[in-house]
């Protein structure tokens, strides 16, 4: 008996596959926003050590569509990232007390609370409200 | 208990025949409570003989009969035929070549298997006439890395996989991971040669499908992420502190 | 097989990916109070500058502008790799060049506040 193996040649259409293959491609492109938005960070601190009429600029710069528009996006794709990570966090640190290991949502629970209050932290101290 | 007339949509090859694959439709009469393996084992029995596939418990515990259903990687005995209301598209497990109709060819994950040394390597032998001595909390380190049957579901779930032919995939980490967990255990650091190398824990970029579809909830891509933090640990301990020993 | 150096690039992503997830959201939501006219307090250019000048708030952030930009070229890495493109080594020399740049940059245009 001969042997022929049929080797299926893998194209990008896994990511179609399921639901989850698209739903990672999400995850992993919010890095295209959050890259974009910190160079956009970088560009205001050359902007501010330049003086206030370009500092100025910058801010009258973020007030464009085009710029709320991908801030708007950013701030999804960034949201998105933060809510994939945490969730993911307890497989990666898992925590055993004893017998027991501390269960999946307490741990992510910690992170999604630290991160509202470090969110409320900055929003507060930036003086925004 | 009332019949059902299911359509299974059958991905087949003959090595000695065929130049590529290709889908062959089989109408069975089936029992509501059938599993998709009573559906093949009806095929072969009464309509196909030479339909192959593997499988041997019929009860999701040997791992023989892995097979992509609807696109899915699934346990064909584990697979309800009540849940699939149309044509049900049945293929080989994804990211294996095809030896023969459902029959994958494994031999790459069997040697990747045997590379991560999935065994005890004891740091010191038991004591005479007695047993290992082990806590109930370090049985519960590792216990839930122990339940893989090596059904290799996850390999078919893995891109990663499939897109990088070499990475050792989320079983055999995963293995190897029980094994360094284990308080018995002094084989880490051998291990670390094969799943920390290039081909181990990081070709995985965490999409998680692993443990999604794993059949026994061993969570590979848990243990992967947690030996890539162990790994890096070490990496900067051993490179910015190199005084310290492990 | 022998153990690989990939902790030097995994480490800064790692580190990049848990400082963006707790920070970037609530930043992004301050240059768009700022966009949509209600810009916080701090953006103020005497405010935003004297906070700015102070040394440790300069490291800061350098090392935050650093670890986001890591993190997102490793990611954008991976995800050309998932996409098909094969020449792996000359994109991340691309991607990690591009967030170093970043990186310089944001340090020179901090010293000179």
């Amino acid at each position: 008996m001969s042997r022929k193996p049929y080797v299926r040649p893998m194209t990008t259409e896994w990511i179609f596959r399921h639901s989850r293959y698209a739903r990672y491609m999400l995850r992993e492109s919010s890095c295209l926003f959050i890259a974009g938005w910190t160079l956009m960070l970088v560009w205001g601190l050359k902007q501010l050590a330049e003086g206030p009429a370009a500092w100025e600029a910058f801010l009258q710069g973020l007030t464009s569509p085009a710029s709320i528009f991908f801030q708007l996006l950013t701030l999804g794709f960034a949201s998105y990232h933060s809510i994939t990570w945490f969730n993911l966090t307890p497989k990666a640190l898992p925590v055993q007390l004893g017998e027991e290991f501390l269960p999946d949502g307490a741990i992510s629970g910690a992170h999604f609370a630290a991160w509202a209050v470090v969110s409320i932290a900055i929003l507060f101290l930036a003086g925004a409200f | 208990m009332s019949e059902r007339r299911i359509e299974l949509e059958v991905l087949r090859y003959n090595p000695e025949t065929d130049r590529e694959p290709r889908f062959q439709r089989y109408s069975v009469a089936c029992r509501e409570e059938w599993v998709l393996l009573d559906a093949l084992n009806h095929v072969k029995e009464t309509i196909d003989p030479t339909l192959s596939y593997r499988w041997s418990c019929h009860m999701a515990v040997c791992g023989s009969c892995g097979m992509m259903v609807d696109g899915e990687p699934k346990l064909a005995c584990k697979t309800f035929l009540r849940d699939y209301p149309g044509v049900i598209r049945v293929e080989p497990l994804a990211h294996f070549p095809i030896e023969r109709d459902l029959v994958t060819v494994i031999d790459d994950f069997m040697a990747k298997l045997a590379r991560v040394k999935p065994y005890l390597i004891p740091k010191e032998p038991a004591p005479a006439n007695a047993e290992y001595r082990q806590t109930p909390a370090e049985l519960k380190k590792f216990k839930q890395f122990t339940l893989c049957i090596n059904c290799m579901l996850c390999y078919a779930a893995c891109p990663e996989y499939g897109l990088i032919p070499s990475y050792i995939g989320p079983a055999a980490l995963a293995l190897a991971h029980r094994y360094n967990q284990d308080s018995r255990d002094a084989g880490r650091a051998t291990r670390q040669e094969e799943i920390a190398a290039t081909e181990g824990v990081w070709e995985c970029s965490f999409v998680g499908a692993c443990s999604e579809v794993c059949p026994e909830h061993v969570d590979p891509a848990g243990a992967i992420q947690q030996v890539k933090i162990k790994s890096t640990v070490d990496w900067y301990k051993k490179h910015l502190m190199p005084w310290t020993k492990e | 097989m022998a153990v690989s150096n990939k902790p030097i690039v995994w480490g800064p992503f790692a580190a990049g990916g848990t400082v963006t997830a707790f920070l970037t959201p609530a930043l992004v939501l301050l240059t768009l109070l700022a966009a949509f006219g209600h810009a916080p307090d701090l953006f103020a250019y005497e405010r935003m500058h004297a906070f700015a000048a102070h040394w440790l708030v300069k490291a800061v952030i350098a090392c935050v502008v650093f670890v986001s930009l890591w993190s997102a070229a490793h990611r954008l890495r991976i995800t050309f790799y998932d996409l098909g493109v094969r020449a792996d080594t000359l994109v991340a020399a691309i991607v990690y060049a591009g967030a170093l740049a970043g990186t310089v940059a944001s340090v020179l245009y901090l010293a000179r506040i």
